[in-house]
């Protein structure tokens, strides 16, 4: 028995090391001798998730190289914390590492930054997608006007619809994936065709074989086209890409690779700008306080066209349209 | 109501129920022939996992479908040797072993797919295959003759459960070693064996399930792909009372749910998207509460067996 108890506690260690292998923290970049600046970032998802995730941590590499590499930049991650009390730990440590700016991407950690921020007054937090730094001077809020390049991604699905109807499949009706799918659907209705717009929302953010199985529902319904945010909307993608026929229309990253052939654009969220932004405030001492909202005006929101799909060029002008429309305030993304 | 009730939408909702349904049933059978040696197998999900992420790797190097799942089999093989060996000989409880098994198929396949694929990728899949001259029957022909080979598998793996559980020797050893392993031991039933081969094969099915979500429905492998359903799958054992056609009937229940309230909001039949998406579930509670015949659970579930000590 004595035996047996020590084989089931190492069976168990082993198993637990292996899990908090992949879940949990992963060293980006090495500390060198010269004292780097230190970020860290505890996302929802994967950093490969193709949407939002991944719309930080590539925006997190591209400041890393922008600023000189891994001994310039120091960086850390915890993805795939979907459960709040494990993100929330997952920041008070990485601030008690003495990082400089620590991040809670998802609009689930609000809480949390409210809790741990005042702790740490010398670090930096930031969090999104929300515009609440709780009055804090060490925390930024960010988000994302996600119904901007909805709209434009409205105006190219219906002026290239041929069915008469779109699909929308949605995660949670909340935040950037809710204000994403109004513009969407008021950039459809703006163009003026007689077109029906369904939306579906599976209650989760990662259930991808439910996502699959809504987009497959949309497209037996006769859509034509069809869009949806969250990392799950990879299965919405793989249905087009079965289909063979249903164009898609991404949004937080570019999606274009998943779905070549289908992908008409995605709008990119790129936070490489408020980043620097935070960079620069924390240098001239300015801890936190405000609020950064992505915009297609101000760069951090782009229409990233997937040049593998044969788009033509009057559709292309009436998009550009759309988005120099929005840029100087002509056209509103939502009514 | 519109134009809920049209032959269209009545066989897009059946269809969409017969896909869902399809990895619940392998993992939900497979957990059967577990429950009824006496063995809860809470590691179900993390086996599927595990097991759909190699079915998709060996998709995404070779494009070879049955390689996937071949791969998904054996994977599912040795974590229901693991699983076997934690529970059975080394008479872990049950519950502990299940979930340490969960966390390390959904940690291991998270590690992999990272260190091996990096990014969100989609394979081809198994192919729908439409049966001759029964595929062209008016209406059912499309829902239940025009599906890919792991679907029609999934249906026939039902009265096979059925058959082996009810009419063969194996059967009545798995049950009786379920039952009262002490009174199954004494006629000379190794209940350690039966144990290690239902909970095996009990993992191979969860793999198959776990394959048919990365090579079938989705066609692509990501992190926590199963989206815990596993453990749904391990409620539907006690929601079919143990028995392969209440485990039909519960898989069907569950999906034919789901494909409903997708199909409600499709449709745009104004019911709230956070009602619709909770039908299923409340569906499954009030089955469960209602029509569950706790008679028929094995009396010796979740009870380790010491030899001459019980």
């Amino acid at each position: 028995m004595k035996l047996n108890r020590i084989v089931t506690a190492i069976v168990l260690l082993a198993v637990i090391s292996a899990t908090a292998f992949a879940a949990g923290e992963k060293e980006a970049a090495a500390s060198t001798a010269a004292k780097p600046l230190r970020i860290a970032v505890v996302m929802p998802s994967a950093t490969t998730d193709m949407a939002f995730s991944q719309s930080m941590w590539n925006a997190l590499l591209k400041v890393q190289a922008a600023m000189g590499g891994p001994s310039a930049l120091e960086l850390k991650y915890s993805e795939n914390m979907f459960n709040v009390p494990d993100a929330a730990a997952a920041l008070r440590d990485y601030a008690s590492q003495g990082f400089d700016i620590v991040i809670g991407h998802g609009s689930q950690y609000g809480s949390s930054i409210r809790e741990v921020a005042p702790d740490f007054p010398e670090v930096v937090f930031a969090w999104g997608t929300d515009v609440n730094n709780f009055g804090l001077p060490n925390v930024y809020a960010y988000t994302a006007a996600a119904e901007q390049g909805g709209y434009v991604n409205g105006v190219l699905a219906a002026l290239l619809n041929k069915t008469g109807k779109i699909g929308v499949t949605g995660p949670i009706e909340v935040g950037d994936a809710k204000t994403y799918i109004d513009g969407f659907v008021n950039g459809v209705n703006s163009v003026g065709k007689n077109i029906a717009i369904s939306k579906t929302w599976t209650g989760s953010f990662s259930d991808v074989a439910l996502m699959t199985a809504a987009a497959k529902t949309h497209i037996a319904n006769g859509a034509g086209a069809l869009t949806g945010s969250s990392q799950s909307v990879v299965g919405s993608i793989g249905a087009c890409k079965e289909a063979g026929n249903v164009l898609w229309f991404g949004t937080q990253s570019d999606q274009a690779t998943l779905a070549p052939a289908l992908t008409v654009a995605s709008q990119v969220y790129d936070w490489e700008g408020m980043l620097n932004d935070i960079i620069a405030n924390r240098k001239a001492g300015k801890l936190g306080g405000d609020a950064f909202v992505l915009t297609l005006a101000n760069g951090g929101l782009k229409v990233a066209y997937n040049h593998g799909f044969a788009l033509p060029a009057d559709v292309k002008a009436k998009a550009d349209a759309a988005i120099a429309g929005i840029k100087n305030g002509s056209i509103k993304a939502t009514p | 109501m519109m134009n809920i009730f049209t032959w269209d939408v009545l066989s897009g909702v059946l269809r969409t129920m017969i896909a869902l349904s399809t990895p619940f049933l392998f993992a939900a059978l497979g957990e059967t022939f577990s429950q009824l040696s006496g063995v809860v197998n809470l590691g179900v999900d993390g086996i599927m996992l595990l097991a759909g992420f190699f079915a998709f790797y060996a998709v995404f190097l070779t494009g070879n479908v049955w390689l996937g799942l071949l791969l998904a089999m054996l994977v599912g093989l040795v974590m229901g040797l693991m699983m076997s060996f934690v529970s059975v000989t080394l008479k872990a409880q049950q519950g502990i072993s299940g979930i340490g098994l969960q966390m390390f198929g959904l940690g291991m396949s998270s590690l992999l797919f990272k260190v091996l694929v990096g990014t969100v990728t989609s394979v081809t899949g198994f192919r729908p295959v439409k049966i001759p001259l029964l595929g062209d029957i008016p209406f059912i022909g499309s829902i239940l003759f025009n599906n890919n080979v792991l679907v029609y598998s999934a249906f026939l793996l039902v009265p096979l459960s059925w058959w082996v559980l009810e009419k063969t020797t194996l059967g009545l050893k798995i049950k009786a070693v379920g039952q009262n392993p002490a009174a199954a031991d004494s006629v000379g039933i190794n209940v350690n064996r039966i144990r290690y081969f239902s909970v095996c094969l009990g993992a191979v099915l969860a793999g198959v399930a776990g394959a048919s979500l990365s090579i079938s429905i989705a066609n692509l492998f990501q992190d926590n792909l199963t989206s815990g359903q596993g453990f749904i799958a391990v409620a539907l054992v006690y929601f079919g009372g143990w028995s392969p056609v209440g485990v039909l009937g519960g898989a069907l229940l569950f999906s034919l749910a789901n494909s409903a309230q997708l199909w409600l909001q499709v449709l745009g039949i104004n019911v709230p998207a956070s009602l619709a998406v909770m039908l299923p579930y409340v569906l499954t509670i009030v089955v469960l509460t209602v029509a569950v015949n706790r008679g028929k659970q094995p009396a010796a579930l979740n009870k380790q067996f010491f030899r001459g000590e019980n």
